[in-house]
């Protein structure tokens, strides 16, 4: 049997990932077991699975080294990747948002200056609305770029809220909603068609239990 | 040994597909390097990207390294008699999202432009389908018909932004999107339901004409299967039943393309090495009557292609030294070619030269 490559964002929300995909049927026991492994194999179920880094499971999957991976909509609509979204996980639930210091007026009638990890979403949004801004790329601590006044606002994910209220900032307009989303390679779907659809349906149908996730 | 072993990929690729063309009536193209700018300009959209390579000529004239060899040929081309199809072999220059910078990209491929009737449309997708066949037997040719998703949402008449979502959803085969759509643009319930199936659909034509059959509710959509149910009679003529599939999820740019649009894989290569379609607005955009049709095969992607690794440079590494007359050293290095085998004559071992076998004529040895 053909195995399907699977990439899974390192960190909480790949484990979450993991745990749907052994709940209806994909399991690989390698993979739960403390180990400095790479890669992760179950020839019984046809599947092999790998983390990397979060930013770049869609170009493990759009460049064909996985043939399937689940990466957040951020992702997706910040690399544009050429694959297929096939289905919305509806877990790792945030939205993407434009936040400022509380007492932040944006009176329209200067450059505004953006600091975020995510310049493209950034530039789409503001020319969406024609404003004129001056896209300040960081790769981290976005929250800190209003607080010493690197930046007018930040564009960046939030899922509670907490770091940006303890820091005298807040959400002032939400761009999109994020969740997690599972992609496919467009020609390991049209070559492994049968079982890549086997695996997508059985993920799509899962449903959290009562109480978990 | 075997001429073909020395080719590369693409090379060996080239010399199929040229004879493949030929042995159906086409005729070569050759055209120059440079195009001026202004044509892409005003045909901007019809490029795959949207970088292109400029210069300034001797005369002044901004001029452009071909991005895109199409243009170029139906804009060269005249409304005679009959049909023209052509075929070419030329590098593109372009950029992709991935490569970070222009690239020289070699193309094959083939137009057929006039009054075009279904036997000249089977005869091109029977063509892309030989053109795969010639460097793998086993390939995919994906067939879509642009008519039939715009037919089911003419009746609509939707904004230019809704109709590209749409299309972008279908393009990712992404149906939560396609249902988020029509939920923001109250659109009917059947024909979200209808492009949900669309997008997800893959299968034989034999498998999907069915189907395709329950989702023509339109006029619109009734001729594209029509057509694609012609098609679909011609290329089973052909034998090429079972390499072909049905795929609503290649989406084009309808300013240019109509009709029949498809797109060819390898199994193992990350991206398609085939694409093409009919592209009658294109040339109505030209001022032109009629329609055209015609595709391109990407030779660049073939490198990557079932390569098989050369283990060493050489067969056999001939030693001599001046205890050797020349006449002695040649008549060695020749006893080896007859053997069928390849042979390095040098005085001492070069470095990082790999050989699989040392003949040492030399007066130590």
């Amino acid at each position: 049997m053909e195995m399907i490559n699977i990439a899974l964002p390192k960190g909480r929300l790949g484990e979450k990932v993991y745990r749907i995909f052994k709940a209806v049927g994909y399991e690989c026991p390698s993979i739960e077991e403390e180990n400095r492994k790479l890669v992760f194999e179950n020839p019984e179920k046809g599947v092999r699975y790998f983390w990397v880094k979060p930013s770049d499971v869609a170009i493990y999957v759009e460049r064909g080294a996985a043939d399937i991976g689940v990466a957040g909509k951020d992702i997706l609509l910040e690399y544009a990747p050429d694959v297929y979204e096939l289905a919305d996980l509806g877990i790792g639930k945030c939205r993407m948002c434009v936040a400022a210091r509380k007492e932040f007026y944006d009176e329209g009638s200067n450059t505004l200056r953006v600091a975020t990890k995510f310049p493209r979403i950034a530039r789409t949004y503001y020319s969406s609305i024609s404003r004129d801004i001056d896209i300040i790329k960081l790769n981290g601590s976005i929250e800190i770029a209003p607080i010493l006044g690197l930046s007018d606002v930040i564009v960046d994910i939030v899922e509670t809220g907490r770091t940006l209220l303890e820091n005298g900032l807040e959400p002032k307009v939400d761009i999109v909603p994020i969740s997690a989303r599972l992609i496919a390679n467009k020609v390991s779907y049209k070559f492994k068609n049968e079982p890549i659809r086997q695996l997508v349906q059985a993920v799509s149908a899962w449903q959290p239990e009562e109480g978990k996730e | 040994m075997d001429a073909e072993l020395i080719l590369k990929n693409d090379e060996r690729a080239v010399f199929r597909l040229r004879e493949l063309y030929r042995r159906h009536g086409y005729l070569p193209y050759k055209m120059s390097k440079f195009e001026e700018y202004d044509l892409y300009v005003r045909n901007k959209s019809f490029l795959v990207s949207d970088h292109i390579l400029t210069f300034t000529d001797v005369d002044g004239k901004l001029m452009a390294l071909k991005p895109d060899v199409t243009l170029s040929i139906l804009k060269n081309s005249n409304s005679g008699r009959g049909l023209q199809k052509v075929y070419y072999h030329e590098n593109v220059y372009r950029t992709s999202p991935a490569s970070h910078g222009y690239r020289e990209i070699m193309q094959a491929g083939l137009e057929c432009i006039g009054p075009l009737d279904s036997y000249a449309v089977g005869e091109v997708v029977m063509l892309a389908a030989r053109s795969l066949e010639t460097i793998s037997e086993e390939y995919l040719l994906d067939l879509s018909h642009l008519g039939f998703v715009s037919g089911l949402l003419a009746p609509l008449s939707l904004s230019r932004e809704t109709e590209a979502a749409l299309l972008k959803a279908m393009g990712e085969k992404n149906v939560p999107a396609l249902r988020q759509l029509g939920r923001e643009q109250g659109l009917p319930e059947e024909t979200v339901e209808a492009l949900s199936r669309l997008a997800l659909l893959y299968a034989s034509p034999a498998k999907a004409l069915p189907v395709l059959e329950e989702l023509a509710v339109t006029e619109g959509s009734r001729a594209a299967l029509r057509e694609l149910q012609e098609l679909w009679g011609l290329l089973e003529q052909y034998g090429l039943g079972d390499r072909l599939r049905l795929d609503f999820s290649i989406v084009n740019d309808m300013n240019y393309y109509s009709g029949v649009i498809f797109r060819g894989y390898l199994p193992g290569l990350a991206s398609g090495v085939l694409a093409g379609g009919r592209y009658d607005n294109l040339l109505r955009k030209m001022g032109r009557e009629g329609g055209a049709i015609g595709f391109a095969v990407y030779l660049d992607q073939l490198e990557r292609f079932g390569q098989q690794s050369r283990d060493y440079d050489v067969d056999v590494l001939l030693l001599y030294d001046d205890s050797r007359t020349p006449a002695a050293v040649a008549a060695g290095a020749n006893a080896i070619l007859a053997s069928g085998k390849t042979v390095r004559v040098e005085r001492e071992i070069p470095d990082g030269l790999k050989y699989r076998e040392l003949r040492d004529m030399r007066k130590e040895a």
